[in-house]
């Protein structure tokens, strides 16, 4: 069964800007799905409008095969959302904050309290289920937010930019919760600034630019469509210019750094071998960006 | 059941929220009230003499009591509400398969429970100064219910269309204050020229005001059956609008 189905998703705002222009977009059940696009490119209305925050202008919704328009509590039940900034009361405590979104759900209070304790211990915010959540560090506001929107077992899960801000440790921390939850059998739509982050996590891709989806696909055919990976090269002696070996593009960045485009069927055997023949040693090797980066610009014309 | 789960957190997360903070919600009319019990009632209105047969003092006290209500159950609901969508915290609501009447009723009720309770105090404090006589109870209760509902209902619609803090003390202070002040609270309307009685009737607290009165010391300017169906018909005019806002989305959706 198809998580979320979108057909022909237009939105118009009240100022005459056109955000979505008719888009399509399918997610399976169970899977982890990037929604990727740059600043201003509708993802945030997509999700507002799945989410029931913004109003569709034309277009149709499904989420586990029931409408939005025509049956919108059905698809209320079916979806968590984690928003991209704090919208949590900041005077309520933590507790509260998740047990009251459960009684939203029309979850009996006895029922909602326990729901609560096990989303905080799952989040690591049980010790502080009694703070004011204004006092609470920017990670753990990212983790009640997940803990509120985890309370009443969503079979779908939205997550708007979740760790953004959040440094790397939590980053990864929260990297192995979602995993957690997918592996949970809840299907995640995860939109993020970091590649990396969705990279690591994520099944199938789609990226959005200028309110339309230009690529639509799994990540490793994605991937797999990278002509040339870009590496640096730190040397143990400096040079006057760069060298040249037939196949591969070389830039000297410094007297001691090089830059290079190791094209997919080449590898880099090749390249040492001649780089040795030249006298030229390396000393390490890494990645110029993330290899999703290096596409994910190319597409959106970065 | 799923509705009343959900109707039951909302007035509950917002009667927890105005407890929270009594001492701004709860002392303030407390003294405000004994002041105009001792400066109004006491002090000048054993110069004023009798309107229609009772004291001044038990003359105002209705008018005061119900002053009380109004600006407690707006107050609450447009603050809270307000709040709500600034803060973005309704996104909670929206996401969530709550009903829009579930969310009024909600919000209304909260504003309700406020309103009632610094109306009982009230209440208390105006006994320190004169005996209540409560001529219609039933009467009396039911205007003061419905006083509350009417009230917080507009206040909700008020933080619909609020877009700042601005916007939720301009209703208040330049139409709630002067309407209150203008609707017989401290006088008869019988007292004004022909073309200002005219004018009163157009104001929805005169009713108010003269049906608790009638309630509680048995003296009116208004029929009490005309003064009833105008309260219920206010009442049942600003539910209708309010649910066709939050239907359309105005001011919480895109």
């Amino acid at each position: 069964m198809k998580a979320l189905s979108i057909r022909n998703l237009t939105k118009t705002y009240a100022n005459g800007f056109t955000a979505l222009h008719g888009i399509d977009l399918e997610v399976e059940e169970g899977d982890f799905f990037a929604l990727l696009g740059p600043n201003g490119a509708g993802k945030s209305t997509a999700i507002g409008i799945i989410c029931s925050l913004v109003n569709l202008s034309a277009g149709s919704v499904r989420v586990f095969g029931h409408d939005l328009q025509q049956q919108s509590e059905q698809v209320k039940q079916c979806i968590g959302m984690v928003p991209q900034e704090i919208n949590f009361n900041q005077f309520e405590t933590v507790q509260n904050i998740v047990i009251n979104q459960a009684g939203y759900y029309g979850i009996a209070p006895k029922e909602a309290r326990a729901r609560a304790e096990k989303c905080l211990k799952q989040m690591h915010l049980w010790d502080q289920r009694h703070t004011v959540s204004r006092r609470l560090s920017g990670g753990m506001k990212r983790r009640v937010m997940i803990a509120r929107a985890l309370v009443h077992n969503p079979r779908l899960l939205i997550l708007d930019e979740p760790t953004a801000g959040v440094d790397i440790e939590i980053r990864r921390s929260m990297w192995q919760l979602m995993r957690e939850v997918n592996e949970q059998g809840t299907s995640i739509i995860l939109t993020t600034h970091y590649l990396e982050e969705a990279e690591s996590l994520c099944r199938n891709i789609a990226i959005i630019d200028k309110g339309m989806i230009i690529k639509h696909s799994k990540m490793v055919d994605l991937l797999a469509q990278i002509k040339v990976n870009h590496f640096v090269l730190d040397l143990a002696q400096r040079l006057i210019k760069a060298p040249v070996v037939d196949g591969y593009e070389i830039v000297q960045l410094d007297s001691q750094t090089l830059q290079v485009g190791i094209p997919g069927e080449k590898g880099f055997n090749q390249l040492f071998a001649e780089l040795t023949r030249q006298g030229i040693s390396v000393l390490s090797l890494k990645n110029k960006s993330n290899r999703l980066e290096s596409l994910f610009l190319d597409l959106v014309g970065g | 059941m799923r509705y009343r789960i959900a109707l039951l957190t909302i007035v509950t997360k917002e009667v927890r929220r105005f407890m929270r903070i009594w001492p701004q919600t709860m002392l303030p009319p407390a003294i405000t009230t004994a002041l105009y019990f001792l400066i109004f009632g006491t002090l000048m209105g054993q110069r004023i003499g009798e309107i229609a047969g009772a004291s001044y003092m038990d003359y105002i006290v209705p008018g005061i009591i119900l002053m009380s209500v109004i600006s407690h159950s707006y107050a609450n609901v447009v603050s809270s509400f307000y709040s709500t969508k600034f803060q973005r915290h309704i996104e909670e609501l929206l996401v969530s398969p709550v009903p829009n009447w579930v969310i009024l009723a909600g919000y209304v009720s909260g504003g309700v429970c406020r309103g009632l309770l610094v109306g009982t105090v009230v209440i208390g404090i105006s006994l320190l100064f004169t005996t209540i006589p409560v001529i219609h109870l039933g009467l009396s209760c039911l205007v003061f219910l419905l006083t509350a509902i009417l009230f917080a209902l507009a206040g909700f619609i008020n933080a619909v269309f609020a877009d700042s803090f601005d916007d939720i003390s301009i209703i208040p202070n330049f139409i709630l204050t002067p309407l209150t002040y203008l609707g017989g609270v401290f006088y008869s309307v019988d007292m004004l020229p022909e073309l200002w009685q005219t004018v009163s009737l157009a104001n929805p607290i005169l009713y108010i005001v003269n049906s608790f009165r009638y309630g509680l010391i048995g003296v009116t300017d208004i029929d009490i059956t005309l003064a009833l169906t105008m309260i219920i018909s206010f009442i049942v005019a600003l539910i209708v609008f309010s649910l066709y806002l939050l239907n359309k989305g105005v001011g919480i959706k895109q």
